[in-house]
């Protein structure tokens, strides 16, 4: 009964009802009103404040990215809030006149959306062969694939930096991407492979009785029925990319480097690179809130999803 | 060309009756060549980037530093031995023990006040937003409210606000006395009057060194003080600001000091204590006749409370913590809302029939039938909090870096962040693997359950 039957749920039955969607299940209840007004004020004050408490540490964010570093040092963001006068773009203007940052945005860009396209085709064609498909060993190989899930970046790290300056990967967004992509593969093709299972099978042989062959009936066929779970795995993968800062930090040099390792090298110097972090954290948040404001359903489940990852 | 090869051995064998038999396997043998081609670029690169690695790193972890040297088992047994390494475990203990148990209460106790609000979708949405946030911009985000500094940090200027509100601050910390002026003391009190003093006469105590916007607002001019009954006085500012004046003697344009605190001591016991008005002034009356001191305690003087060190050695990991429920609470909230929508209203509906109490109702009825669902989200939420590593990189500043350390952490500090123990730091990341190990099994099973 969890999000993750959703994104598994055949594509037969996909008239039912989503068990996920955030709804409000508007309820009668036999109570006394008075009861019942009280009880909902209170419960309704309390989420207020929980949900203030939520956004104040975002709002601070923007706020401080938009005052000048002197306001900063001096006194707190919501100072703003009483003298709007203190908020500007400057911060902005100055972070893409900064060549490395605006750099490092470009890079982002060039590492996620690779990375996301290869994961979603090699796990789509992967996933269609372990659920469809016959060949020699094909189940234990998707058990150990399975088992690959467990695998964390950590262990990954040495070893694949060690091939990687062998064949001259390390330190580029090629390097970075192909690990993001091996990663990413073994919960794509788990998640892929499920979801192609339950296709029923009368619409495989029926496409197969045309005279469809395999790849016409994967790209005809499966890939357009998948697309609920694609959209999910894309979703989850791309955000997993984007926000990522160990692999890159490793794999990446100061000419590949996304813009969390960016922003991450002038952590140091805390209180006086506001005017950078700021605005730049902000940055590299902008494309994460679109996706997730964008694709509110798919993005609330590829990350229920992916959190088996 | 194997397959080829091999597939000609049956044809010469059988040549007319396989013929329509040799077709079909003909077709087999392409569709399975075919599904070698679909599966073959997913197994290369898993091969060479993850099994590859896996088996490296538990070879390597078996090497010293260098990579020269066989040690067998000793890395295993540094990491038990080596300080830096032992606070790490505890820290990543702390982490797994009370980050998943926080996360599913607040998530349970979230998902189901949100039952009873219209505007559920809209504070699920808010909630869930920071799990688009990536967690260097968390970390940029909770530095920036943990700062210490009350004036810029969000956290502590709520924590002052609010220990201002129950205990007066103290009003007069950089207060001090010119020499001679008649009062003894040091910097930060208490101050008393150099000589004692007789009811009826009257005491002024002139300081220095309040700016002048830290005068309150509501100070007013002092007046010299009168005699009368009792012990009065003025407590002022011996300062005109721009010049002029008398040192020693109360100016018209200097102002009280309101709210100090002022006591008579007598014998060395308080005898009467007073609080100076909004022109400095007090008075102590019905006092039995003798020598007194007039006193200022230090608590006029002390340093204002400056909130808490969140960043500190001692907080710093509840506080990481904290960065963290605020990402994953929402996550935790939807699951669970999620299983709390299938539960049968009817059942809930019955116990409500019978009397029960919305408190039994919830602990008798809807967390035993949400109990699996809360096993996900706990056990989800060990495997992540395990592999924690961005947000405590980010938020621990550099000198408490090593009190902050979890196992992902100290893994990358020692094998790349100067640390250059590649062998330790290989056995790192297998312990860091065998512990995820358990975690997914369960998740992976259940995720096979569901299916079926």
């Amino acid at each position: 009964m969890s999000a993750r039957t959703t994104v598994e749920r055949p594509p037969a039955e996909r008239a039912a009802p989503r068990p996920v969607r955030p709804s409000t299940p508007g309820r009668p209840r036999r109570r006394g009103r008075l009861a019942k007004w009280l009880g909902s004020g209170a419960v309704q004050a309390v989420l207020i404040v929980v949900a203030l408490i939520w956004i104040t540490p975002l709002a601070g964010l923007f706020l401080s990215s938009m005052r000048s570093e002197r306001d900063n040092a001096s006194d707190g963001w919501w100072t703003a809030l009483t003298d709007p006068s203190q908020l500007s773009l400057d911060n902005y203007t100055a972070l893409f006149e900064d060549s490395g940052i605006a750099g490092a945005f470009w890079n982002t860009v060039l590492i996620s959306v690779p990375a996301t396209l290869l994961v979603v085709g090699i796990a789509a064609l992967a996933g269609y062969a372990f659920a469809w498909l016959d060949f020699p060993g094909r189940d234990a190989v998707f058990l150990v694939v399975v088992g690959l899930l467990v695998v964390p970046v950590q262990i990954g790290l040495l070893p694949v930096a060690k091939l990687f300056g062998a064949v001259g990967l390390f330190g580029t967004v090629a390097g970075v991407i192909l690990f993001h992509v091996a990663y990413g593969l073994p919960f794509a093709i788990f998640l892929l492979r499920n979801y192609f299972a339950e296709i029923p099978r009368e619409m495989l042989e029926a496409a197969r009785m045309d005279g469809g062959g395999e790849w016409r009936i994967f790209s005809r066929l499966v890939l357009p029925l998948g697309r609920p779970a694609i959209a999910s795995l894309a979703i989850f993968q791309f955000l997993w990319v984007w926000n990522d800062m160990l692999v890159a930090l490793l794999f990446a040099d100061s000419e590949s480097q996304p813009l969390t390792v960016a922003l991450q090298s002038q952590m140091r110097q805390f209180g006086s690179n506001i005017g950078v972090l700021a605005p730049g954290a902000f940055l590299s948040l902008v494309v994460p809130l679109v996706v997730f404001f964008a694709f509110q359903r798919h993005f609330v489940q590829g990350v229920m999803a992916g959190s088996v990852k | 060309m194997a397959d080829t090869l091999k597939g000609r051995a049956p044809r010469a064998r059988a040549p007319q009756a396989g013929a329509a038999l040799d077709a079909r396997r003909r077709a087999q043998r392409r569709k399975r060549r075919l599904a070698v081609l679909f599966v073959l670029p997913a197994v290369l690169l898993l091969g060479a980037l993850v099994v590859y690695p896996v088996l490296f790193s538990v070879g390597r972890s078996l090497f010293d530093a260098s990579g020269e040297q066989f040690v067998g088992a000793a890395n295993y047994t540094e990491i038990f031995q080596d300080p830096a390494t032992l606070k790490a475990i505890r820290n990543s203990t702390i982490w797994v023990v009370v980050a998943p148990v926080l996360l599913t209460g607040l998530g349970l106790m979230l998902a189901v006040l949100t039952e009873k609000v219209r505007w559920a979708t809209a504070f699920k949405l808010v909630l869930f937003l920071p799990m688009a946030v990536s967690f260097l911009a968390a970390g940029i985000i909770f530095r920036l409210a943990y700062e210490q500094n009350p004036d810029r940090g969000v956290l502590n200027a709520v924590v002052v606000a609010a220990h201002d509100a129950f205990e007066d601050p103290a009003a007069y910390p950089t207060a001090r006395v010119r020499e001679q002026s008649g009062l003894a003391g040091k910097t930060g009190g208490p101050y008393a009057t150099e000589e004692t003093v007789r009811p009826g006469s009257p005491v002024s105590l002139g300081f220095v060194g309040v700016a002048p916007d830290a005068v309150p607002a509501d100070a007013r001019p002092a007046k010299a003080p009168a005699g009368g009954d009792g012990i009065g006085g003025v407590a002022y500012l011996d300062f005109v600001p721009g010049g002029g004046g008398t040192q020693g003697k109360v100016d018209p344009a200097e102002k009280g000091l309101p709210g100090m605190t002022v006591e008579a001591v007598h014998d060395g016991k308080v005898a009467a204590t007073a609080t100076t008005a909004a022109d400095g002034s007090f008075r102590f009356d019905g006092l039995a006749d003798g020598e007194y001191t007039v006193r200022l305690p230090a608590s006029n003087f002390a340093a204002p409370y400056q909130g808490v060190n969140w960043l500190g050695p001692a907080l710093v990991t509840p506080a990481i913590i904290g960065a963290y429920l605020w990402v994953w609470t929402g996550f935790a909230m939807v699951l669970i809302g999620a299983g709390l929508a299938a539960i049968p209203r009817d059942a809930l509906e019955a116990a409500r029939m019978d009397g029960a109490t919305e408190g039994q109702i919830f602990r008798r009825i809807t967390v035993p039938l949400l109990a699996p669902v809360l096993t996900v989200v706990f056990v989800t939420l060990v495997i992540n909090v395990m592999k924690v590593f961005d947000l405590v990189y980010i938020i621990a500043p550099g000198p408490v870096q090593e009190e902050a350390n979890v196992l992902a952490t100290r893994m990358w500090l020692v094998s790349f962040g100067g640390g250059n123990d590649q062998g330790l730091g290989s056995a790192l990341s297998v312990l860091l693997l065998l512990l995820v190990v358990p975690a997914m099994i369960f998740n992976v099973r259940r995720f096979r359950r569901s299916r079926s």
